[in-house]
């Protein structure tokens, strides 16, 4: 009896003792192995990890095999969800088009599409996931300057590289990022102009968003409009995802501007809009010029709120070229007929196009023969929106710049543009009244 | 002799799986990919924030949701000179787009790492100093406690996206990668495996002091002040006192994590500061168990890993299953993993020998018993157990009876108590 | 004068809005002690609701400028949010009474699928809700002053959902059993009140409200799978500021937040008004940690 008592002790005393640090190895131990369980291929990753580890540029020695990979990296859950989809919508439909046309270099193109949570060190982890984990040739993705911010030093390190579709406040250029987007001089520094010479406003409003892009446009906006003798009539920021702008409307009210230039990003647009009507505006009595303000988020503002008022981009979906119509119908038959195209879907849409004649040019998948090959050549192609060409020097497209007018049907007519394509200028060289800006840009 | 032998073997028990996994961790480098070590990297700062929450509010029982900030007000404050460091003796260049053409004075003393370090650490560790005496001054409990600190975190947040030119706005601070250490770029393989070591090692010597601490005197009375703050207070303690001293506490730990965290991801920016991120903190603590410790660690852990492979199996419904997986813990497991595998063990551990793990205070691991609001569902059930644990300690007893060695007793006596 | 009148109203209106996303929270949070992180996603059912009745009904009722379909979309908005809140409350709440932290983490997880949910059936992009024709434009009284219908509509709209909310509590037999229960439910129970009854009910009722703020501010904000997300926060301040379980604290708080941050926005800036809100609430709950409710009872 006493005996049995003493072993059961024994034991007892073994599972007192190790008991909780046991437990807690073995939950450690299982937390360990679902780290490593987590990526597709458990297996083979400790057999590629030194392979990893020496080879900077992936996509260089990239498999041997029919297909190559192309990463996707947009927010599809959180705030940005609601115009980051749509793009990755039409990144996935270009990738079908080209693989239904025979892909690139005689490989197929497959998508690893992930989803940056509209959180930035969340983009940045995804973003080295891509280039380490999957090896992507190239990845298209991000929407706010934030996220973009936040994956730059990843592929720089990593020699990866990245199409951004999304236009920008500029002063920014990497090796490792090709801008199928507008910088300011092919989207803001117009937008002002258009207010000015067409418009005739002779003092300038500046709504936006507490954010890094509004703010840098507006500090263009500010040195342009003290060079063109302008009055800045004020300048106003909202908290992301602001929704309350009563006090804003009441300050410019009060400030009786003849123009309101708004850098307003994603959710706010639709409160501002809605409340700005309902304050007793029109587009004839204080037109509001919105460089964020898409086909899309017309769709969410409701046109009969925005209609008349003016907005700045590249391309619309009524913009008149062939390849739009086809883009227009092929979008609408992949996704719905109740979709609408923009100027960041169209972006995100040729970029790829973009990609693949640099790769065509580079008779390679290899970052650097890429980059190599957009030095080298002049590569055009034929966007939707227009001729789009790669300037090598600053990795940014020719871009024709199209001031448009919301129309009652909530889609965007065409009211002014640019003389063709316009070189891109993201340094804002050469521009005198610039030059504080561009001082510092060009070190 | 023979004593000192057991006492040996008794804290070679203890610690040697601690030391096992932590040495296990310390070895990883050598068997996971570059990119899986970052995540585990990130990951483990996670857990040091939890291991700091799991303190205050485990043990303390005070939901702070500004552990956000004071993790990000570390992280800052260590980005601050890695950004230094990566502009060579140019200004950064956010404070440049923001019309800034001099550093502002406050920067200039993080150009020195030791300055930044301890900055980084002490800055946040006061704040939670004087704010948590005066939340805990005029007897602010409960959940007045958690949304004071929410709305500190919230109107911090706000603050640094509206000051850009000093804090880079809602880009944060970023764009690392030139800093170099040692002749190596940040990013490269060999420095970032470094931060992963130095957070491996952080986060041994995060859990071995909050161990101590629920170990010691102190730590029983932060469980006392969690199950009854008045009649520690009529006893004579002076409950602003300890719980200051253990919120200033979890600030600094997660001032910690930030500080680990920026060199190994790269940015830091307000989105991490929020109200959400806070929240998230607090589930990772709920997930793996409250007042474990452990569980914290788990928590952080499991979630993370959860979230990153539910993100990277299903990229466009993944929310689906991280929120059924919060729902189900709650509701299957509501003393959370660690804490449900421990009730479980012990449930084994009654089984097989008839003596439930009475000594759990001993080892520090005390669930969370959640206080009632009114609703007595858990009252309801509550008489069932106290019978049985009653009873089979009896029988323990009669147990240390017939066996008698000195140091069974003491465990059963502790047990009876 | 006009100025002052205008920022008058424009505050008084964004205390409505702030009541409006509050009161259901002050039903969940003051009443039962229900952390509800979804209350958000009930507002956002309540906005898609009011989308689906204007795709779906405006044509045979009228047409979108007549607002029939949005008059309906009210109650109807209550009826889907408040059975979906019923749903919730039976399913995952009724476990989690007298734990409020693990109904934080379990409403928390379920507001993720609910958003989830909302992007796969509505798609990710925002849709719009357009005005009937009554709340557009608004009282004009001259140069500098114009009170928007839409604003008035809501004031009023809050107006009466407060009227009704007193009368359920305080006159009406199911409002008498619901205090009950909440001041003693073991008692109540035994007087005979289905005490479960009262809480599916009283946690529907506050998920209901939430889904006629969600119709109500389809009319200012953006309709969205995150629309949730813009309110919560607020709506947290609003209740705790006005002190658990206390209606009229919570009236006056949103009121208090709603004209004070106007204000302060009228003189620095939207970012600067918000810290400074903020910074009052803090330093106010550190004076009266109980909420304004507190001043009353004293």
């Amino acid at each position: 009896m006493a005996q049995k008592f003493r072993i059961a002790r024994g034991w007892g005393k073994l599972w007192r003792i190790g008991s909780l640090h046991s437990l807690v190895a073995l939950l450690l131990l299982l937390s360990i192995l679902a780290g490593c369980a987590a990526p597709a291929a458990p297996a083979a990753e400790a057999t590629e990890a030194p392979a990893a580890e020496e080879a900077a540029a992936p996509a260089a020695d990239a498999p041997e095999g029919d297909t190559i990979k192309v990463g996707v990296l947009h927010s599809l859950s959180g705030t940005m969800s609601i115009s980051e989809v749509s793009v990755k919508d039409a990144t996935l439909l270009a990738i079908d088009e080209i693989n239904a046309a025979g892909g690139i270099l005689g490989k197929m193109l497959e998508p690893v599409i992930e989803d940056g949570a509209s959180d930035w060190p969340t983009f940045a982890e995804k973003a080295r996931k891509l280039i380490q984990q999957d090896q992507v040739a190239v990845v298209f993705g991000c929407w706010t300057s934030a996220s973009r911010k936040a994956v730059l030093p990843v592929f720089e390190e990593l020699n990866g590289l990245l199409f951004y579709p999304v236009q920008y406040e500029g002063l920014e250029t990497s090796p490792n990022i090709f801008y199928t987007g507008a910088e300011p001089t092919q989207q803001i520094i117009p937008g002002v102009d258009f207010l000015v010479n067409e418009l005739g406003a002779k003092s300038i409003y500046l709504l936006g968003s507490d954010y890094v892009f509004p703010r840098t446009a507006n500090l263009i906006i500010k040195a342009q409009l003290e060079h063109l003798g302008i009055t800045l009539a004020g300048e106003e920021y909202v908290p992301l995802g602001g929704t309350e702008f009563s006090t804003i409307i009441s300050k410019i009210e009060e400030a009786k501007p003849d123009a309101i230039f708004n850098t307003l990003n994603g959710d706010s647009n639709v409160a501002f809009f809605k409340q700005f009507k309902d304050a007793g505006f029109t587009a004839e009595t204080l037109p509001v010029i919105s460089v964020s303000v898409a086909e899309e988020e017309v769709r969410g503002i409701g046109a009969e709120n925005i209609a008349g008022h003016y907005v700045s981009w590249n391309y619309y979906q009524t913009t008149d070229t062939p390849e739009n119509k086809a883009f227009v119908a092929a979008y609408k038959a992949a996704y719905g007929e109740d979709r609408v195209t923009a100027d960041p879907i169209e972006a995100g849409y040729f970029g790829v196009y973009v990609w693949k004649a640099l790769v065509e040019a580079a008779g390679s998948f290899d970052v650097d023969a890429v980059r190599a090959a957009a030095k080298e050549n002049d590569i055009e192609i034929a966007a939707p929106g227009g001729p789009i060409k790669v300037d090598g020097e600053t990795q940014h497209m020719y871009k024709t710049v199209r001031i448009g007018q919301i129309t009652d049907d909530g889609l965007i007519t065409e009211v002014w543009a640019s003389d063709g394509p316009v070189k891109p200028n993201p340094w804002l060289k050469g521009i005198d009244w610039a030059e504080g800006l561009a001082e510092g840009a060009s070190q | 002799m023979k004593n000192q032998n057991r006492t040996f073997l008794a804290l070679l028990m203890r610690w040697g799986p601690f030391l096992i996994i932590t040495a296990l961790f310390l070895l990883a480098p050598q068997f996971i990919s570059p990119f899986r070590l970052s995540q585990l990297g990130k990951f483990l700062t996670f857990a040091i924030i939890a291991v700091g929450l799991d303190l205050i509010w485990g043990y303390g029982g005070m939901m702070s949701l500004g552990q956000g900030l004071f993790f990000s007000l570390g992280a800052y404050g260590f980005a601050m000179y890695l950004k230094l460091l990566a502009s060579g003796d140019k200004i950064p260049d956010f404070m440049f787009w923001s019309g800034l053409t001099e550093l502002p004075w406050f920067w200039a003393p993080f150009s020195n790492p030791l300055f930044a370090v301890v900055a980084a650490l002490v800055i946040p560790s006061l704040i939670a100093a004087i704010v948590g005496y005066f939340i805990f001054r005029s007897r602010v409990q409960g959940v007045y406690f958690s949304i004071i600190t929410q709305a500190l975190t919230l109107l911090t947040s706000i603050w640094f996206v509206g000051q850009q030119a000093y804090t880079g706005g809602t880009n944060g601070i970023t764009n690392l990668g030139s800093a170099k250490f040692f002749g190596q770029s940040l990013l490269s393989t060999g420095v970032q495996t470094g931060f992963y070591l130095a957070t491996v090692i952080c986060l041994a010597l995060v859990y071995v002091l909050a161990r101590w601490v629920t170990d010691s005197r102190f730590g029983r009375l932060l469980i006392a002040l969690r199950d009854d703050e008045a009649r520690v207070r009529f006893l004579g303690y002076d409950p602003v006192l300890i719980k200051t001293l253990v919120f200033t506490l979890s600030a600094g730990i997660a001032a910690l994590a930030g500080v680990l965290f920026v060199p190994q991801v790269g940015i830091i920016s307000p989105a991490n500061m929020g109200v959400v991120p806070s929240i998230e903190m607090v589930i990772w603590v709920a997930l793996g168990g409250r007042g474990t410790l452990i569980g914290a660690i788990v928590g952080a852990l499991v979630v993370n890993f959860g979230r990153s492979y539910f993100s990277e199996t299903y990229p466009e419904i993944w929310q689906y299953f991280l929120g059924l997986l919060f729902v189900a813990v709650v509701l299957l497991f509501p003393a959370g993993i660690v804490g449900s595998l421990m009730q479980g063990f012990n449930w084994l551990r009654i089984r097989i020998q008839g003596e439930p793990m009475s000594d759990m205070t001993e080892y520090g691991t005390t669930p969370y018993r959640p206080i009632t609001l009114g609703h007595s569902a858990s009252n309801l059930s509550a008489p069932a157990a106290p019978a049985a644990t009653s009873t089979s300690t009896a029988t323990s007893a009669t147990a240390s009876a017939t066996v008698s060695s000195p140091s069974s007793t003491t465990a059963t006596a502790k047990g009876g108590s | 004068m006009d100025a002052i009148i205008l920022q008058t109203f424009n505050g008084l209106s964004l205390g409505s809005i702030l009541l409006m996303v509050s009161l259901g929270l002050a039903f969940a949070f003051g009443l039962m002690g229900v952390i509800n992180m979804a209350h958000g996603e009930f507002i956002m059912i309540g906005a898609y609701t009011a989308y689906v009745f204007q795709e779906a009904f405006a044509h045979s009722l009228g047409g979108v400028e007549a607002g029939v379909w949005f008059v309906l979309a009210i109650p109807a908005a209550f009826l889907v949010a408040a059975l979906l809140g019923a749903l919730m409350e039976v399913t995952m709440i009724r476990f989690l009474y007298g734990r409020p932290l693990d109904t934080l983490l379990a409403t928390w997880g379920a507001g993720l699928v609910l958003q989830q949910a909302a992007r796969s059936i509505f798609g990710a992009p925002n849709v719009n809700v357009s005005s009937p024709i009554w709340l557009q434009g608004g009282f004009d009284f001259g140069a500098q002053l114009l009170l928007p219908y839409k604003r008035i509509f809501i004031i009023v709209l809050v107006a009466v959902i407060i009227g009704a909310v007193y009368f359920y509590l305080y006159r009406s037999a199911n409002g008498r059993r619901l205090r009950a229960v909440m001041q003693n439910r073991e008692m109540a129970s035994c007087l005979g009140v289905r005490s479960r009854w009262v809480d599916a009910s009283t946690f529907a009722l506050g998920t209901g409200l939430a889904g006629v703020a969600g119709v109500a501010l389809t009319q200012l904000g953006s309709i969205g799978p995150s629309l949730g997300t813009f309110y919560i926060v607020d709506a947290f301040m609003v209740v705790v500021l006005g002190g658990v379980g206390r209606l009229p604290g919570t009236i006056l708080a949103a009121l208090l937040i709603g004209i004070s941050n106007t204000l302060l926005e009228l003189g620095t800036s939207a970012t600067v008004g918000k810290v400074l809100v903020l910074l009052a609430i803090i330093a106010f709950l550190q004076w009266k940690p109980s909420g304004l409710a507190a001043l009353q009872t004293r």
